[in-house]
Order: structure tokens, then C-alpha cells, then sequence
């Protein structure tokens, strides 16, 4: 077996008896960098030196008898988690060469249960985007192609394109990666592999740098359902230092997903049956179903009647909050300064903003300060705040009846790199299965489920009440088994 | 309603982004695009709906006002693109 075919757990195992070492482990992953990344395009910087480093800490840790409980594993890290002085991008060229000068606190507290990071991974410049191609450091490339048409690229989805597509490549064991309306659950469902967008609050979000506060959250992905439970025991937790992070215990997510589905009940929301939504999604979402009923749970249709004006409020929300955050870019304190001699302090804040940000992050720096102006406020951002407060109060009364809501993962598979880019609209719709559990702050996880005609990867999604990521995990594993998922990409290491 | 270029040029400058005349009327017909597929919130009725800002506990917690931190100019102004000594330099703002 290949080092880099290991899930996470089986690499823990393997390390634990001694049948591999951490430094072969991340030499391993290294070899596979260097030889698909020029492709893939995954990460934007490889810490080789640091990473060899970091393994050899940790196989003398681990002779010592002080090994932690993801000792040794080789991580990813997307690209928007501060990790000091290790160069951190967001995807865009307004932050220039900007090396942390501390680490972010999810980070750190992987860093502490001994993981070994291999570097920094692509997404879509500051998190904002489906298919990981508005990057300031080129687009990734899905690993998957299409049966028919091998040689069209496809997107790995976004906004943590690159995290999802180096650990479906197997580049990494398991990834860091974050959502605001999607950006965990679309890849990693574009690239057959798990990701879970834990309750808003779970992971502290100190040294992420920021896009909408009130919907951000980190969350890992992996190959299997239990390797998501195994990095988000350790990413998560209280954190002083994020005024939103939640005092709650961090229970032992991985037993979770060995639980029985007898007695759940599953809601099957109505108005995620979309017009014109491939039929082959509808029909495994039906499967998904049927592998739960046969598992001993029972399905429920339920009502969300405020679906459909999800995303709409999440693109008054999101971009309100993300011009506020972004505003900070100046080209005074760090990152990028263009400059014209004689100009003035407005003009340079004009140029270096105007060169450094990309097209979608104008476009939705320009809609959250045109719904925050004079005059405009209540019509626009007041009215999406009431509506999210519907969006809540429909899960709020759904959870009164089920235990976990299961709905497609995305509304379709992986699409062309050229493809979907005339309307920003369009691109958008991408997250409408996805988006609703950031609006409700409410836990969301992706799990691979089938293959499309193309054989492209399918996901489904579970949806559970706030801080119950357990039956979240205990329904997601239960999927897993029953699809039994074994298909790969057609790039990947050790092909 | 829909955008003219006036209020999408000032809209630019509230946000401090540098937009020549063909950038403006690019952005013009995409933000209008938005702003038209946003405007079907408005069929939401919404009377005595009180208004939701985050997802996480409605009151944020209070720190204990002590110094935490400090002491570390040299880490703060490691990244700066102009310093200028011990200060963030700028052009002048004062005649």
C-alpha cells in the first residue's frame, strides 16, 4: 500500500506500531506534491523543510511516549488560517508577500496534538467563490474527470478548492478548510470526498482572516466521515480571543459515527426539490433515504418554506460584512502599496485596492457598500436580517420533529473550468443546498454518496440542530457505509 | 431599482476602489444583474420579524479590561510596505 492511500485513522495506526514513521509519511506526501501539483495547482506553498521538520519532532515526541492524538499526520492548510511566519495568501494579491507574525487558533491546535503541515492550500481569492478560478495564484484543477471527455478540466468547487482537491489527490491525509455559504461541502462533494461546516461558534475563527463574520466557520476535510470527526475534535474549541467562539465541551465526535440510526428521524425538506435539478441527484437523494430507512431510521417530509430566499439574503449579508472586513486593506500596515508619487493618502488606498482585489471581490465589495449606504440600509441589509431570522425559525421548528435534515450536497457535479462564468448569478446557485445552514448557523456535512453518468462524484449533505455535530456524524457514517464509495480519481498519487 | 453610473461611481469611491470608465460599466450591468435577483426578498412579508445579525449566542461576552497584550512593535510592523521607523508611513495628509 501506497504511504499516501492511508486514511487518517489508518495512518494513526500504522505511526502508533511503528510499520511507518512520520518523516517517511510526509516524505511521501511531499513526492506526491511534487509530482501533481504543477498540475493540480492545490497548494500555493509547499513547507517541505518545515514539514520534515515538524516529523522528525514528532517521531522523537513519539519515542518519548508523548504522542498526541493526530501526532504525525500530514495536514493541509487553506490558505485564508494565519500560520506564523509561514507566507498566508487568501488567493488574493492584496496581502503581497504577508508572513503571519502569530498562528491562528485552529491552527495552533493542530499544531499541538502533533500534525505536520505540508503547506498552504489554493482557494478562491479571500473564500469568495464556487469553482476555486478567482485565485490570484491560478485555478485548481479537479482531480476527477468526466468519463467522455477526459481532457475537459473540471472546477474542484471553491471556496476551499484546493483543500478538497489535494486530499481526494491525496496530497494530504485531511485538510483544514472553511464555509460561509458552501465552500467546505460543494468541493468536497465535487471531489468525492467528506467535509463538515461544524455550528457556527464550534471552531474559534481568531487569525482566519475574515470574510462574513456572522457566517465563517473552519471545519476539516478528509477522505472518510471519521477522519472529519478525528480533525474537528482537535480544531475545535473555546477560544477567548474570538468574542463569537462557543464555552461548550467538545465531545468525542468519532464514536459518534458508529451509532445506531434506530429511532432517528430524518427530515427530507420539500423545497429542496429543485426544477430542472438532474434527475440522477434526485434519484440518489431517494437512495440516501431508503440506506437510512433500512438502517432502523425513519423519514419525515418537512416544509423550509423560506428556501428559496436563501441565497438571495445571503448575498446581502455576506457582502455587507465582507466590505466592512475588507476595508481594512489599505496598503499602509501589510500587504500590497501602489502608489503614484505626488498622490494622495485616498489615492493610494484607490490604486492599491484596485490593483490587489479581483473581480468578484469588487463586485461584492461594491454590493455590501452600496446595501450598507445612507438610504439603502433598511430596504437591503435590514430586510435580509429578518429574513435570515425566518431561515432560523424554519429549521428551528423542523428540529422539533426530526432529528437530522438530509438533502442533496450541491445541485449538480463538478462543472467545466470555462464553464458558468458569463453571469455571476449563475455561479452563485451553486450554494443553494448549502447556504441556508450558514444563514442558521447550524452544522452541515458532505458525504460522497455516488457517481454521476460522467462518473463524477455526488454528495449528500446532513443538516443538524446546533452543536449536535454528533447524529450529524452518526448520519453521515451511516450514508458512507451504506454507499460504500470506493471510486477514485483519475489523478491521484500512486495511480 | 437599477444603478446609473453616477451612484456606481460613487459607490467605487465610498469603497475606495479605483475604477476607469469601462471597469464602471461592466460593473454597472452586473451589479444591476444582483441587485434584480436580490430584490424578490421584498415579496417576504416581514412585520414584526425581529432582525437576525449573527448565528451565535445573542450577547457577546465582556473581557476583563487588563492589558493582554503589547510590547511587540517590531512583530506589528514586520509586513508594513513603507515604515518609517517606528510608524506606518503614508503620503502627507497635513500642509
Amino acid at each position: 500500500m501506497h504511504p499516501t492511500d492511508f486514511t487518517l485513522r489508518g495512518a494513526a495506526e500504522a505511526l502508533s506500531e511503528g510499520a511507518i514513521s512520520a518523516v517517511e509519511l510526509t516524505r511521501a506526501h511531499l513526492d506526491a506534491i511534487e509530482a501533481l501539483n504543477p498540475r493540480l495547482n492545490a497548494y500555493v506553498t509547499v513547507a517541505a523543510d518545515q514539514a520534515l521538520d515538524q516529523a522528525r519532532a514528532s517521531d522523537e515526541r513519539r519515542a518519548r511516549g508523548e504522542a498526541g492524538p493526530l501526532e504525525g499526520l500530514p495536514l493541509g492548510i487553506k490558505d485564508l488560517f494565519c500560520t506564523k511566519g509561514l507566507r498566508t495568501t487568501a488567493g488574493s494579491r492584496i496581502l503581497g508577500n504577508f508572513v503571519p507574525p502569530y498562528e491562528s487558533t485552529v491552527s495552533a491546535n493542530l499544531l499541538r496534538d502533533g500534525a505536520v503541515f505540508l503547506g498552504k492550500l489554493n482557494l478562491d481569492e479571500f473564500a469568495m467563490g464556487s469553482s476555486n478560478t478567482s485565485s490570484a495564484f491560478g485555478p485548481v484543477e479537479n482531480p476527477w474527470s468526466r468519463r467522455n471527455h477526459p481532457d475537459t478540466r473540471l472546477v474542484p468547487g471553491g471556496s476551499s478548492g484546493g483543500s478538497a482537491a489535494a486530499v481526494a489527490a491525496r496530497l494530504a491525509l485531511g485538510a483544514t478548510a472553511t464555509d460561509t455559504g458552501g465552500s467546505i461541502r460543494q468541493p468536497a462533494a465535487f471531489c468525492g470526498i467528506a467535509g463538515i461546516k461544524p455550528t457556527y461558534g464550534r471552531c474559534s475563527r481568531y487569525g482566519i482572516v475574515a470574510f462574513a463574520s456572522s457566517l465563517d466557520q473552519a471545519g476539516p476535510v478528509a477522505r472518510t466521515v471519521e477522519d472529519c470527526a478525528l480533525l474537528l475534535r482537535s480544531m475545535s474549541g473555546f477560544d477567548p480571543k474570538d468574542s463569537t467562539s462557543a464555552d461548550m465541551p467538545v465531545p468525542d465526535f468519532a464514536a459518534a459515527c458508529g451509532r445506531s440510526m434506530k429511532g432517528l428521524r430524518i427530515g427530507v425538506p420539500k423545497e429542496y426539490r429543485l426544477e430542472g435539478m438532474p434527475h440522477e441527484i434526485e434519484a440518489l437523494w431517494q437512495q440516501g433515504l431508503e440506506w437510512l430507512r433500512e438502517a432502523g431510521a425513519e423519514t419525515v417530509e418537512i416544509s423550509l418554506p423560506h428556501t428559496k430566499y436563501a441565497l438571495p439574503t445571503y448575498y446581502i449579508v455576506a457582502p455587507a460584512e465582507a466590505s466592512s472586513n475588507l476595508a481594512r486593506y489599505d496598503g499602509v500596515r501589510y500587504g500590497l502599496r501602489v502608489e503614484e508619487r505626488d498622490g494622495d493618502l485616498k489615492d493610494l488606498y484607490e490604486r492599491t485596492r484596485a490593483e490587489g482585489f479581483g473581480a468578484e471581490v469588487k463586485r461584492r465589495i461594491m454590493i455590501g457598500t452600496y446595501v450598507l449606504s445612507h438610504g439603502y440600509y433598511d430596504a437591503y441589509y435590514l430586510k435580509a436580517q429578518k429574513v435570515r431570522a425566518l431561515i432560523k425559525r424554519d429549521f428551528d421548528e423542523a428540529f422539533g420533529r426530526v432529528d437530522a435534515i438530509v438533502t442533496p450536497a450541491t445541485p449538480s457535479a463538478a462543472f467545466g473550468m470555462h464553464e458558468k462564468t458569463d453571469d455571476p448569478v449563475t455561479m452563485y446557485l451553486n450554494d443553494v443546498f448549502t447556504v441556508t445552514a450558514n444563514l442558521a448557523g447550524l452544522p452541515g456535512l458532505a458525504v460522497p454518496a455516488g457517481l454521476d453518468a460522467q462518473g463524477l462524484p455526488l454528495g449528500l449533505q446532513v443538516i443538524g440542530r446546533a452543536f449536535d455535530e454528533e447524529t450529524v456524524f452518526a448520519v453521515g457514517a451511516a450514508l458512507e457505509r451504506a454507499a460504500d464509495f470506493t471510486a477514485l480519481p483519475s489523478v491521484r498519487a500512486g495511480a | 431599482m437599477s444603478l446609473d453610473t453616477a451612484t456606481v461611481r460613487r459607490i467605487a469611491s465610498l469603497a475606495r476602489i479605483r475604477m476607469g470608465e469601462e471597469e464602471v460599466g461592466r460593473m454597472q450591468a452586473e451589479l444591476n444583474g444582483i441587485l434584480g435577483w436580490i430584490e424578490q426578498l421584498q415579496a417576504v412579508p416581514t412585520e414584526g420579524v425581529e432582525p437576525m445579525a449573527g448565528a451565535g449566542a445573542v450577547a457577546l461576552r465582556l473581557r476583563e479590561d487588563v492589558v493582554t497584550d503589547g510590547g511587540i512593535r517590531e512583530a506589528v510592523l514586520a509586513n508594513a510596505p513603507d515604515p518609517e521607523g517606528e510608524y506606518f508611513g503614508v503620503p502627507k495628509v497635513v500642509e
